[in-house]
């Protein structure tokens, strides 16, 4: 449908910019930081904070927010996209490794489900969130990530829509079989990447 | 709801209606249109003649049980889309859209409540869609509608709110005016805040249902004073317009 429809009297505002090529299917550039979320903004005391490696592991693993801090951190600058079509250019992050959560992890699991407060969760298959491209963040562009953009810490999952890099995350669940996530069964995609435009079931 | 594809289809718009200085009703057919739950959205794609695209994101302000599809758009001057859609946008001309999309920020009559709906500004389009599926479903859930605009002028959809609520016990609406307010108002004349909220809501032993619509510093106020005034964060969704819309 839709082929060889255009809109009479559109002719759109085209930037031509280098970022152009950075800029997914269907998504627009924005320079603020909207906040998206489906209900409060829950505020947990960093007393009373932990992440848990759970599930299909030998041994589940869980961390003070004192034992996460003193984890190595590293520098992510990244372009994000978010489903409802925009996106924003070189956001600069701090955050542990995914990797260096799991070391001394043994897991046969090949999917996780990431958990929050509030409730929500979001999966993804295990090898999204190793070999450096994902990270629990604890910091955004040099302050410490404010509650409503996900603090004290959310996933970081650049390469996918950013519904994916949950706020409030307390922990990841691997296991074996997939099991789709808050968004996932409300109608979007269970993978979610920009570059094939997968926002919805279906795409 | 069983897994099928989104496709893009061509509604045509049947009527556009200004609504406030900023915002406008388009009125859709949509052929095929196989309905949608009160508060989902639809994307829309505008294709230029040399194929460059651009997709936004629009709430359904109209009842499921209505004819044709109403999507409310605030013209945003520095936006891409939104002029399109308020200013060049015509009677005969077809949009592409694709949807309904969003399973939870909705309500069906059968759902319940007691249901409170907190509104600001243009975020009244999900919350217009709820209270008009409660009056065609013959809802007898008790609604209160707590709604923030800058001025009186600028109340969307503020004839037929009024009408809706001198004809139905079960709806009650409160207006809050931030920005000015016409002589011998009586009403709030500030932003939602926690006491406002103690005052207009149901009680959280009454465990309302509630949505929230607005721009962002709107609902993270409510939602926090909601959780705060004693309602379960379980029961509170929100929805947020970013100052991002296009």
């Amino acid at each position: 449908m839709g082929r060889g429809f255009f809109s009479r009297g559109f002719r759109g505002r085209r930037r031509h910019t280098e970022g152009d090529a950075r800029i997914p299917p269907g998504q627009y550039l924005v320079d603020g930081f909207p906040v998206l979320s489906a209900g409060p903004t829950p505020r947990t005391p960093l007393s009373e904070w932990s992440f848990t490696i759970r599930g299909e592991v030998d041994e589940p693993k869980s961390l003070s927010w004192e034992e996460f801090s003193a984890l190595p951190s590293e520098e992510i600058t990244r372009d994000i996209h978010c489903v409802t079509k925009w996106s924003k250019l070189g956001t600069t992050w701090e955050g542990v490794s995914i990797d260096t959560l799991l070391e001394g992890v043994d897991t046969a699991a090949e999917y996780v489900v990431a958990f929050c407060d509030g409730g929500y969760t979001t999966n993804l298959p295990l090898e999204d969130l190793t070999g450096g491209r994902a990270w629990i963040a604890h910091t955004y562009e040099g302050e410490p990530l404010a509650p409503e953009h996900g603090g004290p810490a959310r996933l970081l999952v650049p390469h996918l829509y950013f519904w994916k890099s949950a706020k409030w995350v307390r922990g990841l669940k691997l296991v074996g079989v997939d099991e789709p996530g808050f968004w996932e069964s409300l109608g979007y995609h269970n993978y979610g990447d920009p570059w094939r435009e997968q926002r919805y079931w279906g795409d | 709801m069983a897994p099928r594809r989104l496709t893009w289809r061509i509604g045509e718009v049947a009527e556009t209606s200004p609504q406030t200085p900023r915002t406008k009703s388009l009125f859709l057919d949509v052929p095929d249109w196989e309905g949608h739950r009160a508060g989902q959205h639809v994307d829309v794609r505008l294709t230029a003649e040399d194929g460059y695209q651009a997709q936004r994101s629009y709430s359904i302000a109209s009842a499921p049980e209505d004819g044709r599809v109403e999507l409310l758009v605030e013209r945003l001057d520095d936006g891409e889309v939104s002029p399109y859609l308020t200013d060049e946008l015509r009677a005969g001309d077809g949009l592409e859209l694709r949807g309904p999309i969003g399973g939870w920020f909705a309500w069906e009559a059968r759902e319940g409540g007691p249901l409170l709906l907190v509104a600001g500004g243009s975020g009244i389009a999900p919350l217009m869609a709820m209270i008009r599926h409660h009056k065609a479903a013959g809802s007898e859930t008790p609604v209160r509608l707590l709604f923030s605009s800058r001025s009186y002028d600028e109340v969307i959809f503020r004839e037929e709110l009024e009408s809706l609520a001198a004809e139905n016990n079960a709806l009650r609406i409160t207006h809050t005016l931030t920005r000015s307010t016409p002589p011998n108002w009586t009403g709030y004349a500030r932003r939602i805040d926690e006491d406002m909220l103690g005052e207009v809501a149901f009680s959280p032993e009454e465990r309302p249902l509630a949505f929230v619509c607005g721009p962002t510093p709107l609902v993270e106020t409510v939602a926090t004073a909601l959780v705060g005034l004693g309602h379960d964060p379980v029961r509170v969704k929100t929805e947020r317009f970013g100052p991002t819309g296009g």
